[in-house]
């Protein structure tokens, strides 16, 4: 069973997915990211009200086996984040790209060419 | 160049995840760490470790021999006993851990050691240099398969498939025994804490037996709950918190030096170290947060780093992160807190005893 990689999202190398809505972005970590985790423990995501950039980390994912930094393909305002992941990552790997997304950002600056479509993707993945 | 263990078909077909560890491809996990995690510590799991090193050792007066190579008092041991123990260089740091199965016999006598796999080859070296002549040294590995079944139902489940008494069969023990009708050998040793086995048999008994106690109820575990499992015995992995760099004196194995034997490689530093006192420990630490202290973080007290996280896991026996690492001697009692920096911030720990869980008897 491989995972999925829905279309309507793009993606960068480090398996996060951002979902665009207007100037609105949904971030989250991808099928693959959740997978090679296995059993997340533990997510620490900005304050709504922060500030997240470009090319930089917004937060970490950590299960018992690694720890891994979150990077953001979007510069903007937090305008929600995900409070039922952070106390129960376990809804993040069961649904990644539903319940277990991870934040909202208002965005002010995006460039397409930072990130992946679902098939570029796939391909990293696969080789 | 990647090394497969006589089982790794078996473990692809049964879905593993598969990772590298020390030159091998091993089981990561099969259905997550944490589920395997608790068929061990509930019921049984099953781990291919057939990428340990074993050397068959043979001569006359085998255990005179070994005596100057390890810190260890080996004269009490009886044929059929083992015991763990460390090589040391002649600064007393540790070379590797292993654990020495006597097998006994009279000229001349056999032994069995198994040793870490990234060790291997560095431990063959060392000993052809400094084995005394008459002791001949076979490297055996993944010769067969090497299998640990561990958990507080490994002997209920394993009992049907053996033609030895398990009952009689105490903690570090061993033998040879008939699994499923074919040739093989048991100890009653393991790395989790737990009640359990390794059994030494052929590729093609040990792919039976996995699937015979899988059968009976057993999990197929992988690598990650070996070292959730590991850590929360607070046992000692080598590479991480045991290294040439730590003496058995800092890593909490005190035990394993006997000053009443006679001489072996790295007791004048031992002995040193021992009267001019120890400078740093290995303490188990324990943090109530989520966030694990890994290999590497500073341990740090009044603001100076102090020390180093040598492993660390969130402990699911626990519900909390558990991890070692190497403080002041001062800084080591049980209660002491220190801080740890996960990622610029600092997160209050404490020195726990060891180890962090311990089995019902």
């Amino acid at each position: 069973m491989s995972p999925e990689y829905p279309e309507h999202l793009r993606y960068l190398d480090s398996h996060e997915y951002c979902g665009l809505e207007g100037s609105i972005a949904t971030l989250g970590i991808t099928a693959y990211a959740v997978e090679e985790l296995g059993d997340i423990v533990f997510v620490e995501l900005p304050a709504v009200g922060s500030r997240v950039t470009r090319g930089q980390t917004f937060g970490t994912v950590e299960s018992v086996k690694a720890v891994e930094d979150l990077n953001s393909p979007v510069t903007g305002l937090v305008t929600e984040r995900n409070q039922p992941v952070v106390d129960a990552p376990e809804v993040l790997a069961a649904d990644p790209y539903g319940q277990g997304w991870l934040i909202r950002v208002q965005v002010e600056e995006y460039d397409p060419a930072d990130t992946l479509s679902a098939s570029e993707y796939r391909q990293r993945l696969e080789g | 160049m990647t090394r497969r263990t006589p089982l790794h078909d078996l473990m692809l077909h049964l879905g593993a995840r598969m990772t590298k560890f020390a030159g091998w491809e091993l089981p990561l996990s099969f259905h997550g760490i944490l589920q395997e995690h608790q068929a061990v510590r509930t019921g049984g799991g099953l781990f291919d470790i057939s990428h340990m090193g074993r050397f068959e050792l043979v001569g006359v007066g085998l255990i005179d021999k070994l005596q100057p190579l390890v810190p260890t008092d080996l004269s009490r041991l009886q044929p059929g006993q083992a015991q763990y123990t460390v090589l040391l260089n002649p600064e007393g740091g540790i070379l590797d851990d292993l654990i020495f199965y006597y097998q006994g016999g009279e000229d001349p006598a056999r032994g069995l050691m198994i040793v870490n796999a990234g060790r291997t080859a560095a431990d063959e070296a060392w000993l052809q240099t400094n084995l005394p002549p008459g002791v001949r040294l076979e490297n055996t590995t993944s010769k067969q398969a090497l299998i640990a079944f561990q958990g507080p139902r490994a002997a209920l489940w394993l009992q049907p498939l053996v033609d030895l008494d398990l009952e009689k069969l105490p903690g570090f023990s061993h033998s040879p025994v008939r699994v499923l009708g074919q040739p093989g050998w048991l100890a009653r040793t393991g790395y989790t804490g737990e009640d359990g086995f390794e059994l030494l048999v052929s590729p093609q008994t040990g792919e039976h037996l996995w699937r015979a106690l899988q059968g009976a109820g057993a999990a197929a575990c992988g690598l990650g709950a070996r070292d959730t499992l590991r850590l929360e015995a607070a046992l000692g992995l080598y590479g991480l918190d045991l290294d040439e760099s730590t003496t058995p004196l800092e890593a909490g194995l005190s035990w394993l030096v006997d000053w009443s034997k006679g001489e072996f490689i790295g007791r004048e530093a031992l002995s040193a170290q021992k009267h001019s006192g120890l400078h740093r420990r290995l303490v188990g630490l324990t943090t109530p947060g989520r966030h694990i202290p890994r290999h590497g973080y500073p341990l740090v007290y009044q603001g100076q780093k102090v020390g180093e996280v040598t492993s660390g896991t969130l402990a699911p026996s626990l519900g909390h992160p558990i991890a070692l690492g190497y403080v002041p001697r001062a800084l080591s009692s049980p209660g002491q807190t220190l801080g740890v920096e996960i990622r610029g911030q600092t997160w209050e720990v404490t020195v726990a005893k060891r180890p962090f869980y311990r089995r019902s008897q």
